[in-house]
This record gives structure tokens, sequence and C-alpha cells, in this order.
């Protein structure tokens, strides 16, 4: 089974790179981005084939290193 | 004063702490990370700038995992007195011995020169003697130097006198060079043992280089 986790800066957490990016963009003229974060994906290939203990595993992962829950979100999206 | 000073595969400021304290008369040991345990008589240990672990996933985040940090946390527990700088300040935060975490630099460059700080509080071993409001000058050499907490976790620390340093100008005015929280460089936990700063007191160590300000405040943790 594939896990795929996606981790960005919370919601009130200022987004530096996704700032300096949504400035690039205004430049270039692209018109009609509110918006820009910019996170990093980690891909996991999992040995697991139930679906919820990969869950529990990937979960288990990103609390203790994935990411840095006092700054950071994470979305785990399983593919089997 | 017996000093131990932590290595892990990519710090890099190891060799200058231990040049720093010894300058201080210290005795000092360079400690693998892959040792599970800190010597009794160890006085203070230091978490030395650098980029562990090449600063992969995020800075600090990969060494917390690395055999000594067990020890580490266990010395910290029993009282032993904890200097993260730099790259050790955020291995203590990624840790949870300090709170918060260390961001990307507001605008995002990699900074390298002098800069002021200000004495925050000095009711603590490190900065205890040091004036309030006493100006410094320190060099700062970071990527991920923003230090962000939560609105309630920056007000217990201000409560609990946790905050140790502003960065400033040269006349003690705030003066914010990567977009941390309150202009804070440098924070210690709740009971006042472990201590962690941004900045680099071990390169302000002779006036022929700049600054001998680190003396005044790494001299703090000597015994009387």
């Amino acid at each position: 089974m594939k896990a795929i986790v996606n981790i960005s800066l919370k919601a009130g957490v200022l987004d530096s790179q996704g700032k300096a990016v949504h400035h690039a963009l205004d430049a270039l003229k692209f018109e009609g981005v509110n918006d820009v974060r910019v996170g990093k994906q980690i891909v996991l290939n999992l040995a697991q084939t139930e679906k919820e203990k990969a869950l529990a595993e990937v979960t288990e992962m990103c609390e203790s290193l994935l990411a840095n829950t006092v700054i950071e979100d994470y979305e785990i999206e399983l593919i089997s | 004063m017996k000093v131990a000073i932590v290595q892990f595969p990519g710090t890099n400021c190891d060799y200058d702490t231990e040049y720093a304290f010894k300058e201080l008369g210290c005795e000092t040991q360079i400690l693998w990370h892959k040792n599970e345990s800190i010597a009794s008589d160890i006085d203070l240990l230091v978490i030395a700038g650098g980029f562990s672990y090449g600063d992969y996933l995020r800075s600090g985040a990969i060494a917390r995992f690395s055999p000594i940090m067990k020890a580490v946390s266990e010395y910290v527990k029993d009282g032993g007195k904890v200097l993260g700088i730099c790259n050790g300040f955020q291995v203590l935060t990624e840790s949870h011995l300090l709170p918060g975490a260390l961001k990307r630099n507001e605008h995002l460059h990699f900074l390298s020169k002098h800069h002021h700080l200000k004495v925050v509080s000095n009711s603590n071993t490190f900065l205890g003697k040091m004036d309030k409001d006493e100006v410094v000058n320190i060099p700062i050499a970071h990527h991920d130097g923003n230090f962000f907490v939560d609105a309630d976790t920056l007000k217990e620390l201000y409560k609990n006198e946790q905050v140790l340093l502003h960065y400033c100008d040269e006349n003690g005015e705030i003066s914010n060079p990567n977009g941390s929280v309150d202009s804070i460089a440098g924070i210690c936990n709740a009971e006042k043992n472990v201590f962690g700063l941004m900045p680099h007191p071990e390169r302000a160590m002779e006036a022929i280089l700049g600054s001998q300000d680190g003396r005044k405040m790494l001299e703090g943790f000597l015994k009387d």
C-alpha cells in the first residue's frame, strides 16, 4: 500500500515561501490567485495491506517525526 | 567545570564551542551522538550549531532521535543544565525540551552577520551575571531562525520569565532580522535548566574578531 502524506504550515502560521511564490505569480501577471501555501509531500511504500492499520501507523509516523505539529498540519491519503 | 558538547553528523560548531569554553577555563569533551549516557560529573551539556543530518525534513527533526537524546532528556529531568545554540536550539524544540518551533526566516534568506541582542530576563543561570536590558553584539548564522509560538504560550513564556533575549539594534531598540515572534532570539524552559538561542556566543570570544560579548554570556554558566 502507498501512503501519500501532505504537510503544510497551519492556518495562522505565516508561510513565507507561499508569500514569495504568490508575489512571483503576481509579477508574472497571473491574475486571480487569492492565496498560495507551499507544503511538502512524503510518499511511503508500506508493507501493510490493511487500510485501518496503515492509517494508524502513518498517523503515528506523522505525530512523532514527519510533521512538527506545533506549526504544521498533515493529511494522509492511502492508495491500495 | 566540565562541559560536554554533543556532536551529530553535520554539527559544525562543536570545535568553536569547545574552544570558547576552554578559553573560559573549562574542561571539555566532545560527545558523539551514538553515546547513550552522559557522565554524572558533567556540569553543562551543549548542543552545538551546524546542520545535523543535513537539516533534512526539518532542522533538528532527525537528530532528535539520535541515541544521545534519550540521555539528554534524562539529564534534563534530573536537573542537568543544557544549552542549545542555533541548530542545538532547533534540536531542543523538536525534542519538546523547549516550547515553540523555528521556521524558515521570514525573508527566506540565510542570515550571517553580527546582530545586537538585549537581555530580557536574567532570573536564570545563563544570563544571571548580565544586566536586564544589557545589549550585546553576537553573530547570527541561520536559515531557520524564525521563532514561533502561539499567543497563549507566548504569554506563559513572559509570565514565567522564560524569554531570555530579544533581537535589537545597537541602541537596544527592537530590530527583528528573521520574523521571530516578538523578536525573540532565545528562551529557556519553565524549570530554567534548558536554554536555547539562535545567535552564536561562541563566535564572539575576542575583540580582534569583532566582539567578545560572547564571553559575558557563556560566563554565566561558570561556577562562582
